[in-house]
């Protein structure tokens, strides 16, 4: 077996950089900081590419499943017998997967950002913040010990808070970004206490030694753990339960996904990394790496399965309803996200039955890739009109051409049209819940309907609609920089789902069949074309312009005309019923009660902190009182312990 | 050879004894530059705290009255750092003082009494220590000769204390009245557990409570710190509180193990009203240093949590946390000593835009507000996770849950800081600083510090490998 040593180098290259761009970039290297940024990534991504190949083709089988190699590990702290804090570097199909994406995503925001950010001031710390970010990420994915994870996760947080933040000067921008660290920082919590219980009764924290004990019925770590109990709950659930609320935090599930909207406030580009392919799909990842353990505990697996599948189905409400094309696809990214975490609850461990698994994974790859190209393509957009509304665009497909076939594959990806990407991935997910819970697929395939149609509004308000309004001099698609990065991830959203995808990524390493049949294929495929009808009926055309509408859309539109009345009576219902009714409150009571509680912990703290501010008067008689009073609580509290 | 050993056992006590004579005569002398004197005193430090790293064995001396181990030599060593870090950072605001020599002698006077306290061997000897750092304190506290609140924080100070000591006191007797003895060795065997025990215990852990500032006995802290100057500030909240926690563990782990079951109680108590009333008020605090001190009473709160795991583990993670805590709250306390003897603001809103005059000085102190937060990968995150860990052994999750949550208040304050220096708006920022290059280098070592000790495992190995 060849050495995978090199692999230290990728996530080293960005540190690297941003150690570089971070002491000198505002000095030294104010214009190459982007391509220096860019050539490190680039390798970066290079390598990955190597370490995919050499992994999946070459070495990583045996036997006919993939292994699970420790390219590296040092132990870093020694903390107990047989508790370590190790840094190392894990090579499974998930990680490689995990290198893949971040890199080649993080490049193209890279080569985006050359253009998109060109004569910021601060130019240079962006970059460094970008490596940063890629660098947290890339160790997060690689680590082999949950500290490590750990570490990452919350460096991860810390990068990206200076990421959304990066505009500071906007007072939204700092509050998002302060919003965006409290709440991920208060899942964490669960996290952290997570890692407490696993590590307590694992013995230890080294993942591969902990799915090894915790799978294992017969281990005495299994039997501790599976036998004490709180609260009714056994620890086991518990300790998975508590490790998913820190996943659900980074990955924006339901009801700690608040932050995610506001954080649309960071540069475009930063959203398409952050916010598409990487950090919110941290808690996917988080799950699919201790899956093993969660397939032993039913419970964690149904909290995961009905927090994802409720998030996928409100998110996909809400984004119906927005009008902001950024906070659009935020709320799609939620929904999708929400489709990967259920699929990991269905799925059960090992050979055909992990195929939820095997799908979420999947997803999340194919993801990675429309999703970025669609907030790339949106940061495209803002560039020219300079607004993030819909009403402020319209008819922009004449004006930037490549972008609008871009974000139309994109679109089309994420509706699962065949045979773009997301197609491919969808159709295992909704498959894998059929097999297994029956509610979860009908919610799926009508969230997968929803999906489809605000995508098509989105892409309709946008590039059709009226006519471009944009006045006097523009700069088009700006400069190749950033057109490239469109162009190609465009190529890998329609080819990504082409790849053997279950030969290679699935919960035991093993390599699973997959049947896609016609008769489960034609109902989501046929939902999703009607909703993209819909929505082109409803906003391709601005309504006096029917005679270019009718012969743009030819037949289709003179047979959905003559059926006017109906078209009517879907405009009254979700115009006049569904929105304001569903739509509305679901999104109010998104801001008012999720957000309100969050607001109001915050409030119920100064509350009491003003209430007791009368103990701390500044009279030393009443110090010595209250000292006094301690010492009788203390006796009162021993006499009525021990009587 | 009783000679030999008696000089190495007590060798960083001498040096400091060796140190305060010398500036006994210099003051009888005639007058000596400022700067040089500073110099001078911060070489001798230097030498006292090479002192505790040479490696010379343990013993007793005086019949059990004093007694050290490599432990021991090491949370000297600590104290003697952050002594050191202290005069290395008031270089300005002593600069443009008169009576340097005082100042450096009640220090010193204060850090031989805890040097003796932590390696007391008997109550008497213990009592003594805490006495001896005590009262040099309140006259140091009053050190800003023409402030009034410098005086009343004098004032509350030993005020107090005298309360809080006869309250300890009064324990002490009780627990003599009830034993006849007062050697730590021979105390274990003949605790009880009787009424009268019990009671004097609580009197007891009473007075540690007092000196740790720990909740309901912690009302002292706000207004001395408050008044006190910065220099003088940061020893009460780094040396003393750090010399007074080594021997509470050592007392407790030790001394008091057969009343375990009950300190374990007090101790949970005392541990959760500390985290929360010190986070609570913190929230609410404008001037600086009075943020610092409730902030400094939570971080009280969390090390409680660690001593209560009565093991191995627990010592060391105490011990850990604090050479943690003594960056983290120097380098905070630096940068605010230095704004303040240059500037004399003190209010959080002065602080507003300080990144754009002072980024060094802003960066500095959001890495030692990071660190308190624990914030990885800063230090004050291991440190904050190993008293957790140690915390949990004991299978209470509802008091690390109540201490997590708590952690996470605590960062809502600590960003409010970071968010007035970077982002808000100010019309007139803290002028352009001159930092002396021997204040710069404190900063940096602090810095250093705050980054390194929770990386370099080594640290915490070594902490692992003494016996406790």
């Amino acid at each position: 077996m060849q050495s995978y040593s090199y692999i230290l180098w990728i996530p080293l290259l960005p540190l690297a950089t941003f150690v570089v761009l971070g002491l000198f970039g505002r000095k030294y290297l104010k214009t190459s900081s982007g391509l220096i940024g860019t050539l490190s990534l680039l390798t970066s991504c290079l390598l990955s590419f190597k370490a995919a190949k050499q992994y999946f083709f070459v070495d990583g089988k045996v036997d006919g499943i993939y292994q699970k190699i420790e390219a590296f590990k040092h132990v870093w702290l020694q903390f107990s017998p047989g508790v370590s804090i190790d840094m190392g570097i894990t090579i499974d199909p998930i990680a490689v997967m995990m290198l893949v994406v971040i890199t080649s995503v993080s490049l193209m925001v890279h080569v985006f950002s050359l253009g998109y950010m060109k004569g910021e001031d601060r130019f240079a710390t962006y970059y460094a913040f970008l490596s940063l970010f890629t660098f947290s990420m890339l160790g997060l994915v690689l680590s082999v010990n949950i500290f490590q994870i750990y570490m990452f996760w919350e460096l991860v947080g810390v990068s990206s808070f200076l990421l959304i933040g990066y505009y500071f000067y906007k007072p939204s921008a700092v509050a998002a970004s302060k919003k965006a660290f409290i709440v991920t920082r208060f899942a964490d919590l669960g996290f952290l206490i997570g890692i407490l219980v696993l590590g307590f009764y694992g013995g230890s924290l080294d993942i591969s030694t902990l799915i090894q004990k915790f799978t294992t019925v017969q281990s005495p770590e299994y039997i501790s753990i599976t036998t004490a109990s709180f609260l009714g709950m056994s620890m086991l659930t518990w300790g998975l339960t508590l490790v998913f609320v820190g996943g659900a935090g980074k990955s924006a599930m339901f009801p700690l996904h608040v932050w995610l909207p506001d954080a649309m406030e960071g540069p475009t580009p930063v959203s398409a990394l952050i916010h598409a392919a990487t950090m919110v799909v941290a808690g996917v990842y988080l799950v699919a790496r201790l899956f093993p353990v969660f397939s032993m505990d039913a419970h964690a697996l149904d909290i995961v399965t009905y927090t994802g599948v409720f998030s996928a189905l409100l998110a996909a409400v809400i984004a119906c309803t927005q009008t902001d094309i950024k906070r659009v696809l935020a709320y799609s990214t939620m929904s999708q996200i929400g489709y990967m975490m259920f699929s990991l609850g269905v799925s059960r461990y090992g050979g055909e039955a992990g195929l939820g698994y095997m799908a979420s994974m999947f997803h999340l790859f194919t993801h990675a890739f429309f999703k970025s190209l669609l907030f790339l393509g949106a940061g495209s957009v803002i560039h020219l009109v300079h607004s993030n509304e819909m009403k402020d665009m319209g008819g922009l497909r004449k004006l930037m051409p490549i972008t609008h076939i871009a974000f139309l594959i994109a679109c089309l990806a994420i509706a699962g049209v065949p045979p773009f990407a997301g197609f491919f991935s969808k159709e295992e997910i909704l498959t894998a819940a059929l097999h297994e819970n029956t509610l979860v697929y009908g919610v799926a395939l009508f969230t997968a309907a929803l999906t489809s149609f605000y995508m098509f509004r989105l892409y309709f308000s946008i590039f059709w609609n009226k006519e471009a309004d944009v006045h006097g001099e523009h700069h088009g698609e700006g400069t190749w920089t950033m057109k490239l990065p469109l162009i190609i991830l465009a190529i890998c959203s329609v080819g990504a789902g082409f790849i053997g995808f279950p030969e290679f990524v699935t919960s035991d390493g093993a390599g699973i069949e997959t049947h896609m049949d016609i008769a489960s294929m034609a109902v989501p495929v046929s939902l999703s074309i009607v909703a993209i009808i819909i929505a082109a009926i409803m906003y391709k055309n601005a309504n006096e312009k029917p005679a270019k509408v009718a012969t743009a859309f030819g037949g289709f539109y003179r047979a959905a005309y003559k059926k006017f009345y109906v078209d009517e009576v879907y405009l009254f219902i979700t115009k006049k019923i569904i929105f304001p009714l569903i739509g509305q409150p679901i999104a109010w009571a998104d801001k008012h009660m999720v957000d309100g509680f969050m607001l109001m912990l915050g409030n119920l703290t100064a509350k009491i902190s003003a209430a007791i501010k009368g103990m701390q008067s500044g009279k030393v008689q009443y110090y010595a009182l209250y000292f006094f009073g301690g010492i009788i609580a203390l006796s009162l509290l021993l006499i009525y312990i021990w009587k | 050879m009783m000679l030999n050993n008696m000089l190495s056992l007590l060798r960083q006590e001498l040096v400091l004894s060796v140190l305060i004579f010398l500036l006994l005569f210099i003051k009888l002398g005639k007058d000596r530059s400022q700067a040089s004197l500073s110099v001078i005193v911060n070489i001798a430090l230097l030498i006292n705290l090479l002192a505790g790293l040479w490696n010379m064995g343990e013993g007793e001396l005086f019949s059990g009255m004093f007694h050290t181990n490599a432990t021991i030599v090491f949370e000297k060593s600590i104290l003697n750092l952050a002594v050191l870090l202290i005069s290395m950072q008031s270089y300005s605001w002593l600069k443009s003082h008169d009576q340097v020599i005082e100042f450096y002698l009640l220090l010193f006077t204060s850090l031989l009494g805890m040097q003796f306290m932590i390696s007391s061997g008997n109550m008497l000897m213990f009592y003594l220590g805490l006495e001896m750092s005590t009262i040099p304190l309140a006259a140091a506290a009053n050190f800003d000769l023409t402030n009034r609140r410098s005086s009343e924080a004098a004032m509350k100070l030993i005020i107090s204390s005298a309360f809080a000591s006869g309250i300890l006191l009064m324990g002490i007797s009780f627990i003599y009245g009830t034993t006849g003895t007062l050697l730590f060795d021979a105390l274990p065997s003949k605790l009880t557990g009787n009424p009268l025990q019990m009671f004097a215990f609580i009197l007891f852990i009473s007075g540690f409570a007092f000196k740790i500032s720990a909740v309901p006995f912690h009302l002292w802290t706000a207004d001395v710190y408050e008044g006190a100057p910065v220099a003088v500030t940061s020893f009460l909240s780094v040396v003393s509180k750090g010399a007074v926690i080594f021997v509470f563990v050592s007392v407790l782990y030790k001394v008091f193990q057969p009343l375990s079951h009950a300190w374990y109680l007090i101790i949970s108590v005392l541990s959760v009203a500390t985290i929360l009333v010190g986070n609570l008020f913190a929230l609410r605090q404008d001037n600086l240093k009075r943020f610092l001190a409730f902030s400094s009473i939570a971080q009280v709160g969390f090390i409680l949590i660690g001593i209560l795991s009565g093991d191995h583990q627990g010592a060391v993670s105490v011990i850990y946390f604090i050479l943690i805590y003594v960056f983290s709250n120097l380098a905070a306390f630096g940068v605010i000593s230095l704004v303040s003897a240059l500037t004399g603001k003190e209010q959080i809103t002065d602080y507003k835009h300080f990144y754009k005059t002072n980024p060094l000085l802003a960066w500095v102190l959001t890495i030692a507000l990071f660190s308190l937060a624990g914030v990885p990968p800063t230090a004050g995150f291991f440190g904050k996770f190993f008293l957790l860990t140690a915390g949990a052994s004991k299978g209470n999750y509802l008091l690390i849950a109540v201490a997590a949550l708590n952690m996470v208040i605590s960062f809502f304050y600590y960003l409010k800081v970071v968010k007035a220096m970077f982002m808000d708006e100010n019309e007139t920022p803290i002028e352009k600083l001159e930092i002396p290059a021997v204040s710069k280098l404190a900063l940096y070592i602090c810095v250093a510090g705050i980054i390194l000790v929770g990386l370099a495992s080594v640290v915490y190995e070594h902490i692992n490998s003494l016996s406790i």
